[in-house]
């Protein structure tokens, strides 16, 4: 019993020797191959931020509803929005694809109607309504996939290439911020129209406002603030000089369903 | 002691059909294997000499390269690529590879269809931004 353990064991550490001894070679290598070291041998690839990019750590916008009294008023940023993202335009209202639409007082901000407001204009105006890109987003909770997540910079984002079309995310937004594609949109977006710059999205994603991010990354402000002729802002809620933080400071705003807990970052004058 | 083989014309027949059957692909296709694709660069990319990577690299890799970016882009934000000679490229599939190689059909289509893949990019991306305009 003795001898053969001994025997065992010997065998055992001589076949780990010569097994390490041909094991060893490529392991080395490979340590050396990811060690570094070898400056002018391995390739330096960088990724970096580009260098335009606006940078923020809160983005928010302020909407002043005071400026914009008429459908008509809101039909530029509307028609700026869906052009530069290539939102497609679908009849069916079961099939409508949204990023910023025109909602009335009553549905935009429930809780805070008052029985006589009929009265006043506020009751009529029709007010800009887009993903709030909350700090304490429900959709981002309800994700299975991670294909929604927010970024470090607060805006809420969609990864279309990660979303299984749940739609999940449709019944936590508390907002009805998020569409989903029931029809392949592509035939619905005029060739003309196309932007060509920005990719489309394919059938079975949930889409929705992205606050730009592709825009802000080459310097750029939202479409919608561009074409809102001074009556939309945007910037850094964490700057306390930035334009929207003024803005809020300087009038009184109301946020949507602020009871709810999900901290929307879309500001609006009343 | 002998075995005997009952209907032993139809089971033989049946034998030798199915060995035909069974190797129908490989005695119909013999010699017919199709040549290896060649990706027709435009001129823009036969301008331009060398892709982003060294060829190589570019051949084997560009499926990790674009997952990498896609990951990096939308997840990270961040959007600029610096190649080891320093030069920097904006990543984008629509916006920088295919603003070269705006020849889908004869460059990409050609090796993934010989290679029977599918890859569903430009289910969303648009395609040729050239060739459209």
């Amino acid at each position: 019993m003795e001898s053969s353990r001994r025997r065992f064991l010997k065998v055992a550490g001589i076949s780990a020797l010569g097994a390490g001894s041909i094991g060893a070679k490529p392991v080395l290598n490979a340590f050396a191959a990811t060690g570094g070291g070898h400056g002018e041998e391995k390739p330096v690839i960088k990724m970096v931020p580009n260098k335009e990019s606006l940078m923020g750590t809160r983005w928010a916008m302020v909407i002043d509803t005071r400026k914009l009294t008429s459908a008509g008023d809101l039909e530029p940023m509307i028609e700026a929005c869906h052009k530069v993202h290539n939102v497609p335009k679908l009849e069916n209202k079961n099939h409508e694809i949204k990023w910023l639409w025109e909602e009335e007082f009553k549905h935009a901000f429930p809780g805070k109607i008052n029985r006589y407001i009929e009265d006043e204009a506020i009751a009529h105006r029709p007010f800009l309504v887009l993903c709030n890109h909350c700090e304490n987003p429900p959709c981002v909770q309800a994700c299975p996939t991670k294909a929604t997540f927010q970024r470090e910079d607060g805006i809420v984002m969609m990864d279309f290439h990660r979303c299984i079309g749940c739609r999940f995310c449709m019944a936590a937004c508390p907002f009805g911020a998020r569409s989903f594609n029931f029809r392949d949109p592509k035939p619905f977006i005029e060739e003309a129209e196309l932007n060509k710059k920005f990719p489309t999205r394919c059938k079975g994603v949930v889409e929705k406002c992205n606050f730009c991010a592709e825009r802000l990354a080459v310097g750029q402000m939202p479409a919608c603030v561009d074409a809102s002729k001074g009556a939309m802002a945007f910037g850094d809620l964490d700057d306390p000089e930035s334009e929207v933080r003024k803005l809020i400071r300087e009038n009184f705003t109301i946020r949507r369903k602020q009871n709810l807990g999900t901290m929307p970052s879309v500001y609006y004058i009343v | 002691m002998q075995k005997k083989l009952y209907n032993k014309n139809v089971v033989i027949a049946g034998l030798i059909i199915l060995a035909v059957l069974a190797t129908f692909p490989f005695w119909y296709n013999h010699g017919k294997a199709a040549p290896a694709p060649k990706p027709e660069l435009t001129e823009k990319a036969k301008a331009a000499k060398e892709c982003i990577r060294p060829t190589a690299y570019m051949k084997t890799e560009h499926m990790q390269l674009l997952d990498v970016w896609r990951d990096t882009v939308v997840r990270d934000g961040i959007r600029t690529y610096v190649n080891e000679a320093g030069k920097e490229f904006d990543m984008s599939l629509s916006n920088t590879c295919l603003d070269c190689h705006s020849n889908k059909e004869k460059f990409c289509d050609v090796c993934h269809e010989y290679a029977s893949v599918d890859p569903y990019c430009w289910d969303c991306h648009i395609e040729n931004p050239k060739e459209n305009e």
